[in-house]
């Protein structure tokens, strides 16, 4: 076991290295830097931008540039942020955590609601609540998340105001006190909620599909002709097959949650990452937004990486010495 | 063999599948008594309700799709009108089933001695220490070398033949009074075929089980079985003792079968070919003989109207009057005959 996890995370390490080169490309190849926007500006001399091109370094050859750039990272410095004259990582750690919150609380939610529901509608298929279960499926999957947070927001926030309606936390509160920390979790009950509603599609289909399949397996009739009661057929035997899918898609829903609560953070006024990368990149601030997509690129290969040890814990068959 | 020794008592078991709304019956007014201490083979050709009938004593059918009536006496109770949790008492205890194919038969996540225990877990009061017990002895009794490793090791682990003797483990761990075996060894290679055979016999022999064989394998029949059931698209069509079954067979459709099997005395010869298929089952024409269709066109006046099963000699039943004026003289010239059909017959 811990030989596989060992090399696991050795893999890892080329797909890091892959993913610095190409994060580092595509923001290269991006036009303009943090200085275009500049040039029109009255009072300031071209010759002045070009000198502050050169101090900053995107001057410098590229190899020259990347290199500096993993030599920072590899000391956990991700560089400054030209816009805000402040370390990256400072501007980062706060809604980095807010975010991890975030998609956290979705992912909890989504988990609450689906498997119950994917149980269920695969239990009972074909029956009436399953089929009320598959068509909330699709109008969740066909609602887009910008308009149905929005509509979230106007209901539960305005008109019937059980919710905040922006920020992470009441400023007055201290922080670190229980009562911070009950109203911070009160703030992201209803951008998690939404996104959680809209979140549980994929889940819920996989849990259904996957408990019809196993219901028809041979090894279930085995298990009936040894007597085993229906209850415990479905406890013992074809739920933990169901759930093979749903613990490989983990990674990747960790991955989608990150990148999606981009949405989220902008309609709830949330302060996260999303609305952060959104800012830099039309603000063109070059070290935010390679930091920002590195982050999120280091969140799908560890949501991948858990993926895999939970599916070995799972699957004997995976466990390959 | 006397009233007294009879096991199990179908009698007039219709088992129909729903197909598009409509029920047909895979199995048709069938009959059949099976003694302690015997094996009875079902044979016949696939989709002609083999594995249908078995799955029907057990009441393994879709409950939903699957309409059963007539009776199933099984030592004084009739098992039809048992709810699924009383049945549940009977599967495994007193009645078990060995899979045909075991690479799908054991349950992927769990370590096979948990599968061996697991009908031990409803059906007894015994300790966790002491089914583990229990399972590492039966473990050996299906001659598995090793049994306490291979008690902890997952299915995937273990080669075909290995599988299927733990498939033929968990069927024994309760020490059931019938086995339906469903195609035990059509998975298997024919080295592997034959020690599984000869496992089954020994168990058969020392724990005075009887066996229904559910088999298209004469080959398998005739080295295991007591007595033989012919079927054909859902009716017995012959029954009797194997040994004088396979000297002389009556019905059209035993006799066919054996001629179709290659054996000493039709050697270089080419192979007898029943043309057809069985029909599926809405498409099944049930008035008369429903092997007519298939014996190359005889006359109607040597079929029965509404055929029934007789007893020709003692213990040897036969169905329609067919098989009377039924003969494969000279395969060579049948096979002559029915060239064309030779591809359309497989």
């Amino acid at each position: 076991m811990w030989k596989f996890v060992v090399r696991r995370i050795l893999i890892m390490i080329p797909q890091l290295v892959v993913l610095s080169i190409l994060v580092f490309i595509l923001a290269k190849v991006m036009p303009g830097d943090a200085l275009s926007g500049l040039v029109e500006t009255p009072g300031v001399d071209s010759s002045t931008i070009e000198d502050m091109r050169t101090t900053l370094g995107i001057n410098d050859p590229v190899h020259v540039q990347y290199l500096n750039w993993i030599k920072g990272l590899s000391q956990g410095d991700l560089g400054t942020s030209y816009i805000h004259q402040r370390p990256v990582l400072e501007l980062l750690e706060a809604r980095l955590w807010n975010t991890v919150y975030l998609s956290a609380a979705i992912l909890f939610l989504t988990y609450l609601i689906a498997i119950p529901l994917g149980i269920t509608a695969g239990r009972f298929h074909d029956s009436l609540i399953d089929k009320l279960i598959v068509g909330y499926n699709y109008i969740t999957y066909a609602t887009p998340l910008f308009i149905f947070a929005l509509l979230m927001l106007f209901v539960f926030g305005f008109q019937l105001q059980w919710f905040p309606t922006g920020g992470s936390a009441d400023i007055n509160l201290e922080p670190g006190t229980f009562s911070y920390y009950m109203d911070k979790i009160y703030h992201l009950l209803l951008p998690a909620l939404s996104g959680a509603l809209l979140a549980t599609v994929g889940t819920i289909q996989y849990l259904r599909n996957e408990i019809i399949d196993t219901k028809m397996k041979d090894f279930i009739k085995t298990a009936k002709s040894k007597g085993v009661p229906e209850a415990k057929i479905y406890s013992h035997h074809i739920l933990r097959n169901s759930f093979l899918p749903i613990a490989a898609f983990l990674g990747y829903e960790i991955t989608g949650l990150i990148t999606g609560s981009i949405f989220l953070e902008s309609i709830f006024s949330y302060p996260g990452i999303g609305q952060l990368f959104l800012q830099s990149i039309s603000q063109r601030d070059f070290s935010v937004v390679t930091a920002l997509v590195m982050v999120t690129g280091v969140a799908t290969l560890i949501g991948t990486l858990l993926s895999d040890i939970i599916l070995s814990l799972v699957d004997p068959r995976i466990r390959v010495e | 063999m006397s009233n007294d020794d009879i096991l199990l008592q179908v009698e007039d078991l219709t088992t129909s599948f729903r197909i598009d709304e409509q029920f047909y019956p895979a199995n048709d007014h069938i009959n059949l008594d099976v003694y302690e201490n015997e094996i009875v083979a079902i044979v016949g050709e696939s989709g002609c309700g083999k594995s249908a009938f078995g799955h029907s004593i057990m009441g393994m059918h879709h409950q939903e799709q699957t309409k059963i009536s007539g009776k199933i006496h099984f030592k004084g109770v009739d098992l039809l009108s048992y709810s699924n949790t009383q049945l549940n008492k009977v599967r495994g205890k007193e009645i078990s089933m060995i899979f045909q194919d075991p690479l799908t038969a054991l349950n992927p996540l769990m370590i096979v001695g948990k599968q061996i225990e697991e009908g031990m877990k409803y059906h007894t009061k015994l300790s966790k220490n002491k089914r583990k017990q229990k399972a590492i002895e039966i473990l050996n009794e299906v001659k598995i070398p090793q049994p306490e490793r291979v008690y902890s090791q997952y299915p995937h682990e273990l080669s075909g033949g290995m599988r299927q003797r733990i498939v033929i483990a968990i069927a024994i761990a309760c020490e059931p009074s019938l086995i339906i075996a469903d195609e035990p060894t059509t998975a298997l290679d024919v080295t592997i075929q034959a020690r599984i055979i000869d496992l089954l016999k020994e168990l058969k022999r020392r724990m005075k089980t009887s066996i229904i064989l559910i088999t298209h394998d004469l080959g398998v029949v005739s080295e295991m079985a007591d007595r033989i059931a012919v079927m054909y698209a859902g009716e017995f069509v012959e029954i009797g003792e194997v040994k004088r079954f396979l000297k002389n067979p009556l019905h059209p459709y035993s006799k066919s079968l054996l001629y179709s099997l290659p054996s000493k005395n039709n050697q270089g010869e080419k192979l007898h070919v029943i043309k057809g298929v069985v029909p599926s089952l809405n498409h099944l024409q049930r008035q008369g003989c429903r092997f007519k269709p298939r014996m190359n066109g005889t006359d109607d006046s040597i079929h029965e109207e509404t055929p029934t099963l007789r007893e020709v000699e003692k213990g040897h039943w036969v169905r329609c009057t067919c098989y009377k004026h039924f003969h494969i003289e000279n395969s060579h010239q049948v096979v002559e005959e029915e060239k064309d059909d030779v591809f359309q017959g497989q």
